[in-house]
């Protein structure tokens, strides 16, 4: 335990914004991430286990564009559609035979593919590390807030991440389509009834989820190492974030992840060994407190 | 199947004096797969035989005890595995730390054992279906968090190091791989002998009530939050168990031991084997022994492999191997009555 440093630095404004930007990337990536996981389990009624996978294949998927093309806009793409072609394949191959089965099963089917994904990105990638760098673009000086230190490409993560958020959140309360997703959320069978075919709305939102997860995985490429098994971290955290946000709610997944993010970033400081025991400590907290989560609905 | 075993249930209820012959048969049976087990070292020597039988105790408790959560109860857990690693840590720092004898770290152990699951489960099993899965889940990763950075005292990521010391009791001496051995199958043969009892007593059936309806077993004046409770703590003894085995066997205690996957592969084991008959997690903690070892010589793709097979049973049989076997048999008694 380091105290002295956690109040020296929240002493100080220029570490203040330095960690608090550090909070915020580790938080937006997450919230990307668990935004796809609350939402397939807000309309599939699924606890999409393998969803780290989305954000591993993400990753590899642009930096291997980005090897290829240059581009990193082409990269960003690649990262994005390249998983929601696979969560929809994953979705209507796998997934959708065991809609009907135990829990237990659904999580064991995800548990497999988990286990399959990492080995297949082992096989065409390798088991080492790999970097996908930072592109050109990107390669200026940082920005100095208030004395601390921001890289530019932090603010385009940000950014990303916030308009993916408003999209999501707009699209889902104003458009025709957002109205049916939450209908067949609501209740499949009447959807169903109504001629709305509900299989494609299932795999377009797992492909949807997927996507996004994609999109966070593409976004951390260039600052984070890749290597098969990076989606698993990633994964607890975001299933941490989803629960304590409350599952199914898109503003509870985003506060919940600034707050993971903000509480990785001044506990590393605090308690550097203990920085994970904070977020399970407090996912506990909140859990006993409230048990559907900060803005869950009761659950009947 | 579950009617019938409830209709067992209901004579055990009237008819005490069957649920004592019943027991003396169980306890039968129990006595003579120990002796078969104990047996097996003067026909086969082999040591990797041995060291199979050893891991088989270890994981066999502890995924049979979580089968009184999952299947009997219907509280799915995924922090159960905190109670192995605690079991694992709290044995190797009693020997390593004060150097008591082995039985007596052993009670000791499942007195800590007891007062944690005590507090834990209080908190736990007051929530309901996803969200108990996701808290128990925070606490396993909360114990693994606190063994990782209590370094002084765990050794932090690597363990506990430097073996654990086995001092003989009343001429055992468990670092002989053959008294370990006798030992383990013991322990194991006990543990099963115990809680097949707590299965089938009046208790069992009050928990196989509270897994079908909760509403109702709380009207007929049962009180859900205790008789959960009652059987989160007996079960975490019994992983527990199967941690000291386990921290016996390797001498030593290490974070995976505490870590999530350790749950995971608990539920996995219960789903391999089965979770509607009694000695399913038993069959399926053989098979997912026999299938990691035989993977990871065969190839480096040992998840691709594993994840497959796993597909097949959840896709493709849609249920664990020996409710296949007992719907199977079932079916064919059933068919072969009517013909006859």
């Amino acid at each position: 335990m380091d105290l002295d440093a956690l109040t020296g630095c929240l002493a100080s404004s220029a570490c203040l914004v330095t960690q608090t930007t550090s909070g915020f990337i580790i938080g937006m990536l997450l919230f990307l991430v668990a935004v796809g996981l609350t939402l397939i389990f807000g309309v599939l009624k699924v606890v999409n286990f393998s969803h780290g996978a989305f954000y591993m294949f993400g990753a590899y998927f642009a930096m291997t564009a980005y090897q290829f093309s240059g581009s990193f806009a082409l990269a960003m793409l690649c990262g994005a559609a390249g998983t929601a072609i696979l969560g929809l394949i994953f979705e209507r191959i796998f997934m959708s035979r065991v809609y009907g089965a135990d829990v237990l099963m659904q999580l064991l089917v995800c548990y497999a593919f988990v286990l399959i994904f990492d080995d297949v990105v082992r096989m065409i990638w390798g088991p080492e590390f790999k970097s996908m760098g930072m592109p050109a673009a990107f390669q200026v000086a940082p920005l100095f807030i208030a004395g601390g230190v921001v890289p530019p490409y932090y603010l385009l993560l940000i950014g990303v991440a916030l308009a993916a958020a408003m999209i999501l959140g707009l699209g889902l309360a104003r458009t025709r389509i957002g109205k049916v997703i939450r209908a067949a959320a609501h209740n499949p069978g009447m959807v169903s009834a109504l001629g709305i075919n509900t299989g494609l709305i299932y795999g377009g939102v797992f492909a949807l989820g997927g996507m996004l997860a994609g999109l966070a995985g593409a976004l951390a490429a260039p600052v984070r190492s890749l290597t098969p098994g990076m989606g698993f971290s990633v994964l607890i955290e975001s299933f941490i974030v989803t629960v304590i946000g409350g599952m199914g709610s898109i503003l509870g997944a985003l506060i919940g992840a600034l707050l993971i993010g903000l509480i990785r970033s001044f506990g590393s400081l605090g308690f550097p060994l203990f920085t994970e025991g904070l977020m399970y400590l407090f996912m506990v907290i909140v859990l006993v407190s409230r048990p559907t989560g900060l803005f869950g609905k009761e659950v009947a | 199947m579950t009617e019938l075993q409830a209709e067992q249930g209901v004579q055990a209820l009237e008819v005490p004096h069957e649920a004592k012959t019943r027991r003396n048969r169980d306890a039968l049976i129990a006595l003579a797969v120990f002796v078969v087990l104990a047996l097996l070292p003067t026909v086969f020597s082999s040591k990797l035989l041995l060291d199979f039988v050893i891991r088989c105790a270890a994981y066999g408790l502890f995924a049979t005890s979580l089968n009184l959560l999952v299947g009997y109860t219907g509280l799915i857990s995924f922090g159960h595995g905190m109670f192995f690693g605690l079991g694992a840590y709290g044995f190797g720092l009693m020997m390593q730390k004060t150097g008591v004898p082995v039985p007596v770290a052993f009670v000791a152990t499942l007195g800590i054992t007891f007062a944690v699951a005590l507090v834990i489960g209080a908190i736990c099993v007051r929530l309901k279906e996803i969200y108990f899965a996701f808290v128990t889940l925070a606490f396993q990763m909360l114990i693994h968090s606190t063994i990782l950075s209590w370094v002084s005292l765990t050794g932090g990521d690597q363990g506990l190091r430097g073996g654990i010391p086995r001092p003989p009791f009343l001429g055992i001496d468990l670092s002989n791989q053959l008294h370990l051995y006798v030992a383990s199958c013991a322990l194991l043969v006990i543990g099963l002998f115990l809680m097949h009892q707590i299965a089938q007593s009046p208790f069992g059936y009050t928990l196989r009530m509270i897994r079908d309806n909760a509403t109702r077993a709380s009207f007929i004046g049962i009180d859900v939050w205790r008789a959960k409770l009652t059987i989160f703590v007996l079960a975490a003894l019994f992983a527990s168990t199967g941690g000291i085995i386990m921290a016996l066997f390797v001498s030593g205690a290490y974070p995976e031991f505490a870590y999530w996957t350790i749950s995971g592969e608990g539920i996995f084991i219960n789903m391999l084997g089965g979770v509607t008959t009694f000695l399913g997690p038993m069959v399926g903690t053989v098979l997912l022994l026999i299938l990691n070892d035989t993977v990871t010589r065969l190839t480096d793709y040992h998840g691709l492999v594993l994840g497959i097979v796993i597909l097949f049973f959840a896709i493709g049989l849609r249920k664990g191997l020996m409710d296949f076997v007992v719907e199977w048999y079932a079916q064919r008694r059933s068919g072969g009555g009517e013909r006859g």
